[in-house]
């Protein structure tokens, strides 16, 4: 007898069956099937959506928007344009790591190493630059190179060697550290704490572009996400298939477009303050010297947006993206469906790894330096959360590189709040004990959400 | 009388000591809806899977449109035509429905899936089949009720131009109004030319929507029947002890009606 076979002739009702007792099933998808026309009832799709449980990022999105006012209102300064351009580059290496944590957690699994990784990554460029005199790109490409050969280790023992991703990735999180070590103590030029002379490697995390370069790459994001979504609107009325309201996407461009001049206007404006201001003595009369202006898009948002568009558009228009989400929603169905779902495990680990590695260079770009610390301690804990604030189910099936942005956003701003906030002996004891509970909220939340959903799999 | 386009004949199936299935001999015709039935742990779900290819044959021929052939795998299969509907639906719950049909075999230009010409296709599926039940082909799977779920997995197999489907146990977890609406899903599929094997433990599915009847007696194939040739009760007896009247086991017909 099988556990599978049912008892016999009764019709059964399973708990947990997704049947909605005796309700003609018409109305229910007449009520969530999209729009022809109205924007009213895309808010009522999308209401329905959030109730059974699909939330996405909205309480993610929520909560930013409160701690923003809440440590703003306690202190002024926390809105000052100094720490807005602080916020966006203290959040980056979280950011990034965190994007690739979301393809793990997608298939339900996790990488606990990613942090460590990006550290043997962040080293390793750190050696070869300073050491032995390689010119960034290699060194950077190093670096890269080091974290999809991690990852494709990493993959491996999960999918061929079938270790549960929780115990390798643990383990390498202690071999990590240990690398780690092993190449701040060893190998030519600085031991210990490694000083990074080359300025683009610097420059990365410090550095500003020219304002008009801001506006340029705005509007090029605008121009771009407006096309994407007229093309798709075109496309699919041609083909006599519902659209999104033509009304709905200009308010989207419109909101985009709000958002990004805002930033870029604010970002282009000088920050750096009026003090400072000098009287030289030139040619034997005095003029008055200001420093030059602090001002222009950090570049760790171009690289951001790269990263964004990349992976957002890996995973919801290649076949790749489906089947990360057909294996991490069902592996068995997957499977059936003739999916390589070793190949996927493997690659979302050398995804991992890689943006782990370009966090790892941020954190190295951050502290012109790395040492054995680099990459340890709070490192993937907050790149975890943030993804998992962002709206990532820890259950698999459910997230997007979004996910990671806004979590990430929300990481930093608890950081850099606190951090103002309470000063002295607690702060980083304060600190962490919030930022866990946040983590353990939304990990509540992804859990509640899911169990209304009951998306579960079948059977 | 159409010639089956799949027959099977002295198929034998053990795993390690368990002898699952002895020398049963089976057939589907196109546009007939070959019931499969007996009691739990007869073999059906091990019949299934052998014609699926997910497990292979110790014994026996495997013919398909006349022609022997080996089927070693799922894929084997589903290359000939036959698609499994599984007991537990192979339906992933975060995609929608146009995104688990296509799952595998998705459209694509270049890197770029083509979302309208599979979103079109399986709304075709779907009409094809007179569904009305499901409004909008993007929603999410895990919106979706048993029925809706068994109506996506019965109209994939539409949609690849199946010729053989084969549903284990389709009806087993719905509601009277749900099942009714899947069997009623079987019967179009069967008049669109596609040979539907129907495995269910529910006597008044099985009489109502099969045009033969097939029973697995203890691994054993105890008799395929015409439905018109059998009453409730007959059926009854056959499942439970492998024979009634002059059918089934040990009788002088061990497999009465036309095979
Ligand atoms: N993989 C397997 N290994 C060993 N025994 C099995 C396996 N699959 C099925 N069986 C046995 O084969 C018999 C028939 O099972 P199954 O085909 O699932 O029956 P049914 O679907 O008719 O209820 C049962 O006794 C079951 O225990
Ligand atoms: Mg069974």
């Amino acid at each position: 007898m099988t556990s599978s076979s049912p008892s016999p002739t009764t019709d059964v009702d399973k708990p947990g069956d997704h049947r909605r007792a005796a309700e003609p099933d018409l109305a229910v998808i007449a009520a969530t099937a999209p729009i022809e026309g109205g924007v009213g009832d895309y808010f009522r799709t999308y209401r329905q959506r959030v109730r059974s449980g699909d939330m996405g990022s909205l309480p993610a999105v929520a909560g930013l928007i409160v701690l923003v006012i809440v440590f703003w209102s306690l202190r002024p300064q926390f809105g000052s344009l100094a720490n807005f351009s602080d916020l966006l580059k203290q959040s980056s290496p979280t950011i990034f790591i965190a994007m690739g944590l979301v393809f793990v957690l997608l298939l339900g699994e996790i990488d606990l190493a990613a942090g460590t990784a990006g550290g043997v990554c962040a080293t390793l460029m750190a050696r070869v630059s300073v050491g032995y005199g390689w010119p960034w790109p290699f060194a950077i490409g190093a670096a890269l190179v080091a974290g999809v050969a991690i990852g494709f280790f990493t993959g491996s023992l999960c999918a061929k060697v079938r270790i549960p991703s929780f115990v390798v990735t643990l383990a390498l999180f202690l071999a990590f550290q240990g690398v780690i070590l092993f190449i701040v103590l060893n190998g030519a030029g600085a031991h210990g704490n490694i000083s990074i002379t080359d300025n683009f490697i610097t420059n990365l995390y410090n550095g500003q572009m020219d304002p008009w370069l801001g506006w340029a790459l705005a509007v090029v994001a605008i121009v771009s996400y407006a096309l994407i979504k007229l093309q798709q609107v075109r496309s699919r009325s041609k083909a006599g298939l519902t659209a999104e309201p033509i009304a709905l996407v200009a308010i989207k461009v419109a909101a985009l477009a709000v958002i990004a001049g805002l930033a870029v206007y604010l970002l282009n404006l000088n920050r750096g303050g009026t003090g400072g201001s000098q009287l030289i003595n030139q040619g034997g009369k005095l003029v008055l010297v200001k420093p030059p202006a602090l001002q222009g898009v950090p570049w760790v948002v171009l690289i951001m947006m790269f990263f964004f568009a990349l992976w957002t558009f890996v995973l919801s228009r290649t076949r790749y993206g489906r089947h990360v989400y057909a294996t991490g929603g069902n592996t068995e169905a997957a499977r059936r469906a003739g999916i390589r779902v070793d190949l996927i495990r493997i690659s979302v680990f050398m995804i991992s790894s890689f943006m782990a590695a370009v966090g790892g260079v941020l954190l190295a770009s951050n502290t012109h330096s790395v040492d054995a610390n680099t990459g340890g301690g709070n490192t993937l804990l907050l790149a975890v959360g943030a993804a998992v604030i962002g709206g990532t189910s820890l259950f698999g099936g459910r997230g997007r590189p979004a996910d990671a942005i806004i979590g990430g956003f929300v990481v930093a701003v608890i950081a850099n709040g606190m951090a103002d906030l309470v000063q002295g002996n607690n702060r980083d004891s304060i600190q962490f004990i919030v930022t866990g509970a946040v983590l353990l909220l939304a990990a509540a939340v992804d859990a509640l959400s899911r169990r209304r959903s009951g998306a579960t799999g079948v059977g | 009388m159409t010639e089956p386009i799949l027959a099977l004949r002295g198929i034998d199936k053990s795993f390690g000591p368990v002898h699952v299935l002895r020398s049963v001999d089976f057939s589907a015709r196109p546009g007939e809806v070959t019931a499969l039935v007996g009691d739990n742990g007869a073999g059906k779900s091990t019949l299934i899977k052998c014609i699926g290819g997910t497990y292979t044959i110790d014994a026996g021929e495997y013919h398909f449109e006349g022609r022997p052939v080996s089927v070693h795998s799922p894929r084997a299969a589903s290359e000939l035509g036959i698609e499994i509907v599984y007991q537990d639906l192979a339906l992933c719950d975060n995609l929608d429905i146009v995104q688990n049909m296509f799952l595998g075999r998705e459209n694509h230009r270049g890197v770029l899936l083509d979302e309208i010409s599979m979103e079109k296709a399986a709304a075709g599926a779907l009409e094809s089949l007179s569904v009305r039940t499901v409004k909008s082909v993007r929603q999410r799977v895990s919106s979706l009720s048993g029925g809706q779920r068994q109506t996506v997995a019965i109209a994939k197999s539409v949609l690849w131009q199946s010729k053989v489907v084969l549903l284990d146990e389709p009806t087993a977890a719905l509601g009277v109004a749900q099942t009714a609406q899947v069997l009623d899903l079987v019967r179009r599929l069967a008049d669109q030319g596609i040979a539907v094997v129907l495995i269910s433990h529910n006597m008044l599915d099985v009489l109502q929507v099969a045009d033969k009847i097939a029973v697995l007696y203890l691994g054993q194939m105890a008799a395929t029947v015409d439905r018109k040739d059998v009453d409730q009760q007959q059926l009854v007896e056959l499942i439970t002890t492998g024979r009634t009247g002059s059918i089934g086991i040990g009788s002088n017909h061990a497999t009465a009606g036309t095979v």
